[in-house]
């Protein structure tokens, strides 16, 4: 999952993984830059490099569960050095802050041993399905391009095996697709463009789905005059009500034209199917909010005409626009 | 519409009394903006301004003339009384520049400038690119053509990455590591070297040996740099904490981004840095002043009736502008004294003059602006 800070990335997160485990795909999320509400979303305390169950399966409505788990270079890291037997040098590497003179020199090492956990985890089979909330924006771009870059500055060694390993599950549609999430805002949108043409140009990485979070639903009535509604509805406004009434559906209106303008827009300029959540006109966001929007994919899932993988940006005739 | 509170006049003397004011606030709040209507208000006022801007969306950057910038201000000309101009950092071109000021000789700056592991620091060492929006803050702050200088900072998840990253820098480049590696130069206990090159051996191990090579000259090349490396980033902190920097927060009423303004706002205050104004972006309007749980029941008993539908839309903004203002009061009481100043949804997005002027709209008041 990749997207500009700000577009509600982790609650598309949380949303994909709980629509996967209707499904009943055991769902592992994976986060890599902590600090997001990723458990709060799902009414859990905050998670750490540890597995924990956020919403668990086996309910009356047969889902799986939704995991989640934080990695950071640093224990990655560990973990690998470990695992490569060299265990003695480790914990001074990691500690000593070596780590970043080592980045450094090679640029990408850190997203390299991020992505090669997430390519271990893949392989172990822990889960069916493994949602990465990639780091922001323009960053997912060199956090994808890692595994090239070093296979470049590095020509021997372990660390140019794993990234061989990982270019091979970035380039395998079947194994791995990105989905991006944008707001119907110009900037986001703009943003979300480039970042795909960018990442099928210079990553070669396979795009599903793109995910426009935040559009306003429609409400009966937003065209008609207060006063003409009351009257329809044998109803009576109080004093400056109708005024109230006007202005805010004056808003409405127009903030969903700006919303559809972007939306045609991205249709006509990336042909990828859609995704699109509604905007939620809550307080505080919780399970049952993640479990509403979980619905809402679902249905936009099933009504996709071409299957998620199967669409390329470039690609000659590809159908654009999304299932509406 | 109620509850439009009209700007007071504290941006205003700060735009026209500050030296420096730096934004800051996490990515997508509409910090740029904020920096440019800023600098463009200073500009108005008769000052000479300048705006250093880190990634400004292609169409404000054209707005402001940006388009193909180099790392050197230019002027922007327009109907105001004093001088307006931009720049957009450039993090390579500034660090080059520290390289060459800080180099013993032309040939030392070559080599660093050279050396693949230095043209790997701009790009990979974290904390870098702030550094470098610090180093080009103390540069024009050094130039006497501008009295004002609006700086924009990187859209960072930690909040002191700017105040931290010159430290961060010298911390790194006086690393345990780097001492290690120079070593043998230097003619240091045989037992120290000889743990550096199992060090060193387990290193290239992993990362493979021309990695390693092409630390060892950059650290090698180097030496003898780090002394007016550190003395400036000594500098660069003392102007970030002197008196006539202000530091103004921007960020968007959502729950997420607010709870990373207020972790902000919480750092900066522990390190004695006040917050002199908190603007926020993109605040849905009050349409109503009564409760959306009363106006949600209206729109259930109308149920899909035109007047139920219209109910059912002034609850949802009304049920919007409560949360905005409850997500707002912890991080309005942190701030405290500094003022608040909300900007509401615009009707596009801002990627002109007029659009600046928009924003100025909501952030300085309208009877102190005239002359």
């Amino acid at each position: 999952m990749a997207g500009k800070g700000g577009v509600g990335k982790t609650t598309v997160s949380a949303s994909l993984a709980r629509a996967a485990a209707r499904c009943g795909l055991t769902t592992l999320v994976i986060e890599v830059e902590g600090k997001s509400g990723l458990a709060t979303l799902f009414g859990q305390p905050p998670f750490d490099y540890d597995e924990v169950v956020l919403s668990p399966g086996g309910g009356p409505d047969g889902a799986s569960d939704v995991r989640a788990r934080t990695l950071t270079p640093d224990d990655a890291l560990i973990e690998y050095l470990e695992d490569h037997g060299m265990h003695r040098i480790s914990r001074r590497l990691a500690s000593s802050g070596a780590l970043d003179v080592v980045a450094t020199a090679a640029p990408g090492i850190k997203d390299i041993l991020i992505l090669g956990k997430v390519k271990q985890l893949e392989r172990s089979g822990t889960a069916d399905l493994i949602l990465l909330d990639a780091p922001a924006a323009g960053h997912a771009i060199s956090f994808l391009r890692s595994p090239r870059g070093l296979l470049d500055a590095v020509s021997v060694g372990p660390i140019r095996t794993q990234a061989q390993d990982v270019l091979d599950l970035l380039d395998d549609p079947a194994r791995c697709q990105v989905l991006l999430v944008t707001l119907p805002e110009e900037t986001p949108v703009n943003e979300l463009i480039e970042t795909a043409y960018s990442l099928e140009e210079d990553v070669g990485v396979s795009l599903g789905p793109v995910v426009v979070n935040g559009l306003y639903p429609e409400l009966p009535g937003l065209g008609t005059d207060p006063e003409v509604a009351a009257g329809a509805a044998g109803a009576h406004l109080l004093p400056g009500e109708g005024a109230e009434l006007r202005a805010a559906a004056q808003f409405r209106r127009h903030r969903m034209e700006l919303q559809a303008e972007q939306l045609a827009r991205l249709s006509g300029e990336l042909p990828l199917p859609q995704i699109r959540l509604p905007f939620l006109f809550t307080a505080d966001l919780g399970p049952e909010h993640v479990d509403l929007l979980a619905r809402t994919a679902l249905a936009d899932i099933e009504a996709l005409t071409e299957l998620p993988g199967t669409a390329a940006v470039g690609a000659p005739g590809a159908e654009p626009g999304g299932a509406r | 519409m109620s509850a439009t509170h009209p700007p007071t006049a504290a941006l205003l003397q700060l735009v026209r009394d500050a030296r420096i004011i730096v934004c800051t606030g996490s990515g997508g709040v509409g910090k740029t903006t904020t920096a440019a209507v800023l600098a463009l208000e200073g500009a108005r006022l008769g000052r000479r301004a300048v705006v250093v801007t880190i990634d400004p969306a292609r169409r404000l950057a054209d707005a402001l003339g940006l388009e193909g910038l180099t790392n050197t201000a230019s002027r922007i000309d327009g109907p105001w009384r004093g001088e307006l101009w931009a720049l957009m950092l450039d993090t390579k071109s500034t660090f080059d520049d520290l390289v060459v000021k800080h180099a013993e000789s032309p040939e030392q700056a070559e080599g660093i400038l050279a050396n693949r592991f230095y043209r790997n620091i701009s790009g990979a060492l974290s904390g870098t690119q702030e550094y470098m929006a610090m180093e080009k803050l103390y540069e024009l702050h050094e130039d006497t053509d501008f009295d004002l200088i609006v700086v924009d900072t990187p859209p960072t998840r930690n909040a002191l990455d700017f105040l931290e990253a010159p430290r961060r820098l010298t911390h790194f480049l006086d690393h345990k590591l780097f001492r290690i590696i120079i070593a043998p130069t230097r003619g240091v206990l045989r037992a120290a070297t000889y743990a550096a090159q199992t060090f060193l051996r387990t290193v290239s191990r992993v990362v493979g040996g021309e990695v390693v090579d092409d630390a060892i000259t950059f650290f090698r090349a180097f030496e003898g740099m780090e002394q007016g490396f550190k003395e400036r980033a000594a500098k660069v902190i003392d102007l970030l904490t002197h008196d006539e920097t202000s530091f103004v927060l921007v960020t968007a009423p959502r729950r997420d981004v607010v709870e990373e303004a207020t972790y902000f706002a919480t750092r900066l205050g522990e390190a004695d840095i006040p917050v002199r104004a908190l603007i926020v972006n993109r605040m849905h309007p009050h349409f109503s002043s009564a409760a959306p749980g009363a106006l949600r029941e209206r729109a259930r008993t109308l149920d899909r009736s035109d007047l139920g539908g219209l109910y059912a839309n002034l609850a949802d903004f009304a049920q919007v502008a409560a949360n905005e203002e409850a997500h707002l009061q912890g991080l309005s009481q942190r701030v405290a004294p500094a003022p608040v100043f909300r900007v509401p949804f615009l009707r596009s997005d801002v990627h002109d003059l007029d659009g600046l002027a928009e924003v100025a709209r909501h952030l300085f008041p309208h009877d102190l602006r005239a002359g």
